[in-house]
């Protein structure tokens, strides 16, 4: 996988920037080692930090397809893995049967068998689409989510890539897809599907790196506009609040500025708009109490 | 974007004249006992990921290391130290805003109870006439125990299976009874040739809630910790998965691995040399505000049964303590308070915190003996 122009991690940065997605140079430093390796890619960080776009923005940087997964409680073979098409197969036998009755001669039990079994029938989801897809970007969002009995069964799918159907025999990757695991850390991962992985917390970007995603997001928000909302979002994260606003936010916010045809921050239109970028009553009543004049550095 | 990598390109060796395998072999050894699960089939991923970084380069073997090596947040700062005290000088990866609290490890763990010198006028004569030692042990107050009366609480305790009250998953299994199954119902119907025979049924499979144990080790709770740390250790056991143990007090520390350990006494071993606060003043609301933020927001405290074992004598505002509870007892299925001043005669919940927490509890129990611990069980069991 080490091929191509994509040799070190800055130029896989560049890669990345080119598709729209800003990173530093530890997650590009990530990011290339995942793919030089040929191990998944675990990261945590704060929620609206990145780490789902950063899945999409490494697909398109390689030019790979992208598979994503989002785990939930309950999440099992039958929906992460394939599916057979019952449906489908049902009419399969109800035609071979009526042409049967028409011809006048019985099908042959085992040839008939074989054929309801196709691969025709067989329903990809997200774990096998990324295993036939090549080259591929596979994200697991959220892994926390699902419950320890998927995590083992994960596990088995990344060790080798490869998956075994009864009914069809084995399907294994040409390829390993590369795999991104991202967690919001409400329960522990285990510690044999992490050993497996590069581990890496994604931090808030830095205040020049955050205009520069506002800017390259948002062509229509001004310079100005996208320095104060970054200045006035990391304020923000140093109140304390019950959420801090990630990137996510920031970028809704000045997307909502900028529809509103703001061309820069005041004090009136953040206190209108500050729904975009909080969420909790309390966080918008500390915000107001801190007073907007001084959130904007007035 | 050039100056982010600055370090990366210079070719300057981390250690000149020693072979680099065998340095970072011992660097990987070196951060096992600073506590970090840098297990040795790490290893040849470390090596692999320097050598795709350039070995030579400071910047490259410290971002190998911190990517294969570590497993957490938590492991960060401890790979930070660890990283500049083996290889000298300061770490570059230092990046700002991180503030992860590092627990140092203490040599020693603190376990022991009020001294048996102490418990000379404890024990009540009169009342163990007409009642068996074992019931009278039940009803005593833990704080006021002889050393082989302790011994019996805490095997007694071991034996404790507390489990959060199940719920519904949302995965199904083969019943006799229930919805009917469309896909095993399917299957039946091909084995026969595409003639419905019987239908499948399937009913919803039940798992135990998430139980989150919040432990005051603060110096006014200090008879009733190691107590109530074995009986967090005899939740871990019974649900590994589905139980969180944090201590609180002047910082928030999370104890749920190193209670994994089978054996109880080495189990408290390891939990004690994580806790840094033992005995120390309580800053409740703080502890609370640090568990709501890093965990219990994300997701750890969302439907499970969160057990708050303290006096409630809280230093701080009872104010701040009431809003953390607010947003806890939004978040959790239920919340129960422990305080052990509850079994004594003549309470009232009038400490600061406690008054002010009253109005979110969903339960307050005692768990000042073995038989409120038992009660507690219940309580947890049939929140």
């Amino acid at each position: 996988m080490s091929d191509g122009p994509l040799d070190s991690p800055a130029s896989l940065s560049q890669a990345l920037a080119d598709a729209g997605y800003l990173a530093d140079a530890p997650l590009a430093t990530a990011g290339y080692l995942a793919r030089r390796l040929g191990r998944p890619l675990f990261l945590e960080g704060d929620a609206g930090v990145g780490k789902t776009a950063f899945a999409q923005a490494l697909a398109t940087a390689t030019g790979a397809h992208f598979v994503r997964l989002q785990c939930y409680e309950g999440l099992d073979a039958s929906q992460a893995l394939y599916d057979w098409d019952f449906p489908r197969q049902i009419l399969h036998l109800r035609a071979v049967e009526a042409a049967a009755l028409a011809g006048g001669d019985r099908p042959d039990r085992e040839e008939l068998e074989a054929s309801l079994y196709d691969r025709r029938f067989l329903l990809a989801r997200p774990l096998l689409q990324a295993l036939e897809r090549n080259p591929c970007v596979l994200l697991v969002d959220e892994i926390d989510r699902a419950d320890d009995e998927f995590e083992a069964f994960l596990l088995e799918v990344l060790s080798d890539y490869a998956i075994t159907i009864p009914e069809l025999g084995r399907i294994a990757a040409e390829h390993p897809p590369l795999t991104v695991l991202t967690s919001n850390r409400t329960r522990d991962v285990h510690d044999a599907l992490k050993r497996r992985c590069l581990y890496h917390w994604v931090e808030h970007p830095s205040f020049e790196r955050e205009v520069a995603i506002l800017r390259a997001r948002l062509p229509e928000v001004t310079e100005r506009l996208a320095a104060e909302v970054a200045g006035a979002t990391r304020r923000m994260r140093e109140l304390d609040l019950i959420k801090p606003p990630g990137v996510a936010e920031s970028l809704d916010w000045a997307g909502a500025l900028a529809a509103l045809g703001a061309r820069a921050l005041d004090p009136e239109l953040a206190a209108a708009t500050l729904g975009a970028v909080l969420k909790y009553r309390e966080d918008a009543d500390r915000v107001r109490n801190t007073g907007m004049a001084a959130l904007l550095g007035g | 974007m050039n100056a982010d990598w600055g370090g990366l390109r210079e070719r300057r060796p981390a250690v000149p004249g020693r072979d680099i395998t065998a340095l970072l072999v011992g660097f990987a050894r070196t951060l096992r006992h600073a506590g970090v699960e840098a297990t040795p089939d790490r290893v040849p991923a470390l090596l692999a990921a320097a050598d795709a970084l350039g070995a030579g380069t400071v910047q490259g073997v410290y971002w190998a290391g911190r990517l294969t090596l570590c497993g957490s947040r938590d492991d960060l700062a401890v790979y930070d130290a660890a990283f500049a005290g083996y290889f000298g000088g300061a770490t570059p990866g230092r990046l700002p805003g991180i503030a992860p609290q590092l627990t140092l490890p203490r040599p020693s763990a603190p376990f022991a109870g009020p001294d048996a010198s102490e418990q000379a006028d404890a024990p009540d004569a009169v009342l163990a006439m007409d009642a068996s030692p074992a019931e009278v042990l039940r009803q005593r107050d833990l704080a006021a125990l002889t050393a082989a009366e302790r011994d019996e609480v805490r095997r007694l305790v071991a034996l404790l299976a507390p489990a959060a009250a199940p719920r519904p998953s949302r995965r199904y299994r083969p019943g006799r009874r229930g919805d009917v199954d469309p896909s095993r119902s399917v299957r039946l119907l091909l084995r026969h040739g595409g003639e419905p025979t019987r239908l499948a049924y399937r009913r919803r499979r039940v798992r135990p809630r998430r139980l989150v144990l919040l432990l005051d080790v603060s110096g006014s709770m200090s008879p009733y910790a190691d107590a109530l740390l074995r009986f967090g250790h005899a939740a871990v056991r019974r649900h590994p998965t589905r139980t969180e143990v944090f201590t609180l007090g002047t910082r928030l520390t999370r104890i749920s691995r190193a209670l994994q350990y089978r054996d109880p006494d080495v189990a408290l071993r390891a939990a004690g040399s994580a806790i840094a606060d033992w005995h120390g003043g309580t800053r409740l609301a703080e502890s609370l505000k640090a568990f709501l933020d890093r965990y219990g927001q994300r997701g750890m405290a969302r439907g499970a049964v969160v057990v708050l074992c303290s006096d409630g004598w809280e230093r701080g505002d009872p104010a701040q303590l009431a809003g953390q509870l607010a947003r806890l007892s939004l978040l959790a299925y239920r919340l129960v308070w422990v305080n052990p001043h509850r079994g004594k005669p003549g309470f009232a919940p009038l400490a600061g915190g406690m008054a002010a927490a009253l109005p979110y509890l969903d339960d307050f129990v005692a768990g000042h003996s073995l038989a409120a611990l038992e009660e507690l069980v219940q309580v947890i069991a049939h929140a």
